[in-house]
């Protein structure tokens, strides 16, 4: 039997008392493109900390090459040809894409000067390994993700690496780029590198990966050759649930006037004329790759691109949404992609995080109403479900499903009646992502909300939006009312767009 | 090819540098003559020395505070050891002043690492300490001209040049400027092509990555502090034998000329960039509006107003063209 | 992703200063220099006459403190507030010799309301240029206070021409050196604006708002608050709190001039900083800030008791903060 490149055997590790791998073990072949899928708080990171090196686990065994490493290191796990790319792709944004690429190599043989002709050729060399043409004099900070990304990637191949960690690599590609990463991925294997994709998108892991891992709650759930899984079963084994088929259909008067009216909505450079219509109890769903403009409407809508074309009514009436301030004063709520940059107060309490967005509403003069504001936040706590100590608690230390709840809160405190949720349940677990979407549905249905639902995760879509509207390179391509489309025709059409 | 200078960060202190030179040149001509150019590039001497220190430290990352109270601390050392030992050379005092102000330096450092706290707040109180010491253990007493060292007064005399002016007054070029531009060069020569140089703006552009990728932080940083502190020490030194007294309450307020003077050569306060071409430039605008203004027959009185209109100007323009660019 | 990078510099600093503990430590802290000096000095500082004195003195630096805290409270930072203070005396000095060349002195109370007024519209206005600078034309608050603080002392040197303004009328001397109902007066203005910052700051939609931008800038703009006009109002109100210091610091002196107090930037920096408030952003309380320049006051007034020179002293400051600071690192290491 072929030894694996790595192979973790029973491995465990614990953060506080918390338990974040349970007998975990995995093995990466070499040569292999392997996927280890797993939602947000599976334990993915962890492995990737303990494979580099970072983390030591507290029970099991880690084997390289058949041999057992006792307390590897990071140096170590690079030099025996593990290379991480996190996330970030830990580049350096001031310097040009030749001295990214060459500063590893001359870390590496411990040089002191630098020649500028070594770091152009070594730069040229890195690139053309890969096959991909970047100016080399670029600086990184002004490329765009995806050529970060292939600048990342490059440097871990100059470093004889063996084994390439890619950390949710597709993250922020369009559906070219994402094309061209599997090439590349490719293009790798045929050089006899390993490649481990750590991902929670399913669409790219069934495409490229040949070995599926399967992680929940810190621990291996189910792994094997990619051909016996298909997006059904992976999720099932991810999610613990079965695909619910409940489709949300609205039970309200289909004769409703439409609370929030846009017609030919521009946005310059990324939406290009579209119409929507929101009723109130409607869940619209909106879909489409990176780049098609999705989030920019939505930003429009909420008054951050004061430079939008086209008209916008709300319940027949033309408003100008110029701010934000104008905005919420239509009662318009948005909830941003990236929670914990855009939307949460991570080192402030629960109650100020909901407060946030009423502080001019809940004064009495310039000071706060303490007894409105504390029945405020407990009303929301609760219809919230919060599952903080108090309001006292910081919103940094709540977990993301938490976290996501109090975002929610903030915005039905200023009683909203237009919710547009960007990404809702990314990063939420499991037992949360339902519980949310059951808010959802019932702020629609039971506060008669009109909301606009903006995800990539198609069984959230199907399951809770009355209607789901495809956008692609800024106009609406492909509406589909509940019950019109299943999973496969949704994803299908999905992946035509390019 | 125009296009592209205009977008390196020291093209705003060349268009503001020009743009003053000619205004000053035209309010009076006198501007460009000899002697003044000379005095104004003598005035640029210590404070460029010291601004290619803290050039290194915001380009890493950080801000320092302390490096007046280093300088002003080992040239005051420096002089009264000179006295006290009745030492005849210049050499060991230089060697020594660059000693004191490289550990202090490295004291920086240390704090900076050990507490993880914001260079700002830790330079802050390492200038305190030392200027305190200094002034309450050795002396606050000016050390005059006649009881100077005289081999260091002869030292700072030096001059390149010996010219005579039309009414029989000499005047000359310092030699320091050598001692100056020698410094320059080898710092340029350090940020380009050494590999310790570079680990300056990969710290300061992105400290996590710099960890992840290999760099030994630790030395960036003492390489950064120690530099600077060695930097102020010997300018120190040097400022004494220039004008021929040691007062240790020299400095003060001083920090926050450099540091201007080195943000409008075009370093980012915010760290990972910064070069010392820009930094040269920088200290020229800044000596060059202080000492002008008599040449304009502007009342000294407003020297520190202009200077800092000219400061919110150039601040202005650079986060104005910085904010395309963010946005 | 990027934010793991700033919420564990967050939390650092959280675990770091952590609020309640906080105050503990420094009441603590002022405690014990409070028993040192005693036991080092008993007849000299426990007499009374030598705190009534630290209650004259003291309330120039609290008002700067806590002006810097609230510069620090959205992450910025104001170096001009000394500029401010000395701009305020003497704009005011100006007005006083305008309005009775040669009589100063013997202004009447109308004539130092007026001197009141125009040092508070100078808090106002100045504070008002920061804030263009920072809020509107986002100009790093270090590079724009830098500016600005050269702009201000500079001013404050042309109105002088060098030397010291002198002769203000006794109603303007009574702020500094007078007593209302047996406390002194200065310290009645600093614990009535210590007060109401606090009470701003904790309890009215302004302060809320303060906090969270300093928080999050970013989610502070995703939450409709109006992150130009709050950021642009705290630096107004650090501009008046500087404006009072100086009003008060000419009124102890009966003189003002554009360089007095330059070693107190530093020292409120200093200050602000071991009260507690994170110079990141998001956290500060008046409360800790006054205790901290208690402390740091006591040190001082014991020392200085002690005959240790007055350059010792700032040693000690600087020592002293690094000293707190390393205990907090340890503590939170062992945590």
């Amino acid at each position: 039997m072929n030894t694996s490149l790595i192979e973790l055997r029973g491995v465990g590790k614990r953060f506080s008392g918390i338990r974040a791998l349970d007998d975990v073990s995995l093995a990466v072949r070499r040569g292999e493109i392997h996927c280890l899928a797993g939602e947000n708080g599976s334990g993915k990171s962890t492995i990737i900390k303990i494979m580099s090196g970072v983390y030591q686990p507290d029970e099991g065994e880690i084997l390289i090459d058949g041999t057992a490493v006792k307390h590897l290191t990071p140096v170590e796990s690079v030099r025996h040809g593990i290379q991480v790319i996190y996330q970030d792709f830990s580049l350096f944004g001031n310097l040009t894409v030749a001295e990214n690429l060459a500063l590893n190599s001359f870390l590496r043989e411990r040089r002191r000067l630098v020649s500028w002709r070594a770091v152009r050729a070594l730069g040229r060399r890195a690139l053309d390994r890969l096959g991909v043409d970047i100016d080399l004099d670029a600086e990184v900070g002004a490329l765009p993700t995806s050529a970060k990304q292939l600048v990342a990637i490059a440097r871990a191949l100059m470093s004889d690496a063996r084994l390439i960690i890619m950390d949710e690599p597709t993250t922020a590609l369009t559906r070219n780029e994402v094309e061209r990463l599997m090439t590349i991925t490719h293009a790798i294997q045929r050089d006899g590198i390993a490649v481990l994709f750590v991902s929670h998108k399913m669409r790219e892991m069934l495409e490229i990966s040949e070995t599926l891992t399967v992680m929940r709650n810190g621990r291996v759930v189910v792994e094997g050759p990619i051909v016996d899984f298909d997006e059904a079963s992976i999720t099932r084994h991810m999610t613990g649930h079965d695909v619910s088929t409940a489709i949300y259909s609205r039970t309200h008067d289909a004769g409703l006037a439409p609370r929030l009216e846009a017609k030919g909505m521009t946005v310059p450079g990324a939406v290009e004329g579209v119409d929507l219509s929101l009723r109130p109890g409607d869940i619209v769903g909106l879909s489409g790759l990176i780049g098609s403009g999705r989030t920019e409407l939505a930003l429009a809508l909420f008054g951050m691109r004061p430079d939008h074309g086209g008209e916008i009514r709300i319940d027949g009436k033309p408003v100008s949404l110029r701010s934000v301030a104008d905005a919420i004063r239509h009662r318009i709520a948005y909830v941003p992609e990236d929670r914990l940059t855009e939307g949460l107060f991570l080192t402030q309490s629960v109650q100020r995080n909901i407060l946030a967005s009423s502080l001019d509403r809940i004064t009495r003069g310039l000071v706060v109403d303490r007894s409105r504001a504390e029945a405020s936040t407990s009303e929301m706590i609760e219809a919230m479900q919060i599952a903080a100590p108090s309001g006292t608690t910081l919103v940094g230390n709540l977990s993301g499903g938490n976290q996501q709840r109090v975002v929610l809160a903030r915005w039905l405190l200023t009683e909203a009646r237009i919710l547009i949720l960007n990404g809702p349940t990314v990063g939420v677990d499991v037992g949360s992502k339902a519980e949310i979407h059951r808010i959802i549905r019932d702020l629609a249905v039971k506060r008669g909300l009109a909301v606009l639902m903006i995800s990539d995760d198609v069984p959230e879509l199907l399951g809770n939006c009355n209607e789901v509207i495809l956008m692609h390179r800024g106009r609406f391509v492909e509406r589909y009312a509940a019950g019109a489309a299943t999973e496969d025709v949704l994803t299908d059409r999905l992946r035509t767009l390019s | 090819m125009p296009i592209s200078f205009l977008r390196r960060p020291e093209a705003i202190v060349v268009v503001v540098l020009a743009i003053a030179m000619i205004g000053i040149g035209v309010v009076n001509p006198a501007f460009w003559s000899l002697d003044n150019q000379f005095g104004l590039l003598r005035s640029n001497v210590v404070i460029g020395i010291m601004a290619l220190g803290v050039l290194l430290v915001m380009i890493s990352g950080g801000i320092d505070v302390s490096f007046p109270a280093f300088a002003v601390a080992a040239m005051y050392l420096t002089v009264k050891g000179m006295i006290q030992f009745d030492y005849t050379g210049v050499a060991l005092p230089f060697f020594a002043a660059t000693v004191i102000g490289l550990l202090l330096g490295g004291f920086n450092a240390f704090c900076i690492r050990a507490f993880r706290m914001i260079p700002l707040i830790v330079t802050l109180g390492t200038a305190s300490v030392v200027r305190g010491l200094l002034l309450g253990l050795v002396g606050t007493s000016t050390i005059n001209v006649d009881k100077m060292p005289p081999q260091l007064i002869d030292f700072g005399k030096t001059d390149l040049v010996n010219l005579t002016l039309a009414d029989g007054s000499r005047y000359g070029l310092t030699a320091m400027i050598l001692i100056y531009a020698a410094l320059a060069l080898a710092i340029h020569l350090a940020l380009r092509y050494t590999l310790i140089g570079r680990s300056l703006y990969a710290f300061g552009g992105a400290p996590e990555a710099a960890a992840r990728v290999g760099f030994d932080t630790r030395k960036t940083l003492f390489f950064a502090y120690c530099t600077a502190g060695a930097l102020a020490g010997f300018a120190g030194l040097l400022h004494a034998s220039m004008i021929w007294l040691a007062n240790p309450r020299d400095f003060v307020g001083f920090e926050l000329d450099v540091i201007a003077a080195v943000v409008l050569g075009g370093a980012s306060i915010f760290g990972g960039k910064g070069s010392v071409p820009g930094t040269l430039l920088g200290v020229f605008l800044l000596v060059m509006i202080k000492n002008s203004l008599i040449i304009m027959h502007i009342d000294t009185t407003w020297q520190q107003v202009v200077v800092g209109l000219v400061i919110i100007g150039a601040t202005t323009l650079t986060a104005w063209r910085d904010r395309k660019r963010v946005a | 992703m990027k934010t793991t990078g700033a919420e564990r510099g967050a939390f650092d600093f959280r675990r770091l200063v952590n609020h309640d503990d906080n105050i503990g430590q420094l009441l603590l802290i002022t405690a014990a220099v409070f028993v040192a000096m005693a036991a080092l000095s008993p007849e000299k500082f426990l007499r009374y006459y030598n705190f009534e004195s630290i209650s004259f003195t003291f309330p120039e630096l609290g008002l700067l403190s806590i002006a810097i805290m609230v510069a620090m409270l959205t992450g910025g930072i104001d170096l001009s507030i000394i500029g401010i203070a000395n701009l305020a005396g003497v704009l005011a000095g100006v007005l006083f010799h305008r309005l009775a060349p040669g009589a100063s002195a013997s202004l009447g109370l109308s004539a130092v309301a007026g001197g009141i007024a125009l040092a508070l519209a100078v808090g106002v206005v100045a504070g008002a240029l920061n804030g263009l600078l920072i809020a509107k034309l986002r100009i790093t608050p270090i590079l724009a206070t830098l500016g600005t603080s050269q702009v201000f002392t500079g001013l404050a040197l042309v109105l002088t021409g060098g030397p010291a303004i002198v002769g203000f009328p006794a109603g303007w001397n009574f702020i500094g050196n007078g007593k209302i109902g047996g406390v002194a007066a200065p310290f009645v203005i600093f614990v009535a604006l210590a007060a109401g910052v606090s009470f701003i700051l904790s309890r009215t939609a302004f302060g809320a708002k303060l906090m969270l931008i300093g928080a999050n800038a970013k989610a502070a703009v995703f939450a409709g608050l109006d992150t130009e006009r709050v950021v642009f109002q705290s630096y107004v109100l650090t501009g008046v709190l500087a404006s009072v210091a100086g009003l008060i610091l000419s009124g102890r002196t009966n003189a003002a001039k554009s360089d007095y107090g330059a070693s107190y930037l530093l020292e409120a920096v200093l200050i602000a900083v071991l009260g507690g408030t994170n110079p990141a952003g998001g956290r500060g309380a008046v409360l800790g800030v006054s205790i901290a320049v208690l402390a740091l006051m006591l040190l001082s007034s014991g020392f200085q008791i002690l005959r240790f020179s007055n350059f010792l002293i700032d040693f000690i400051w600087g020592g002293f903060l690094l000293l707190v600071i390393a205990i907090n690192v340890t503590r939170n290491r062992q945590r």
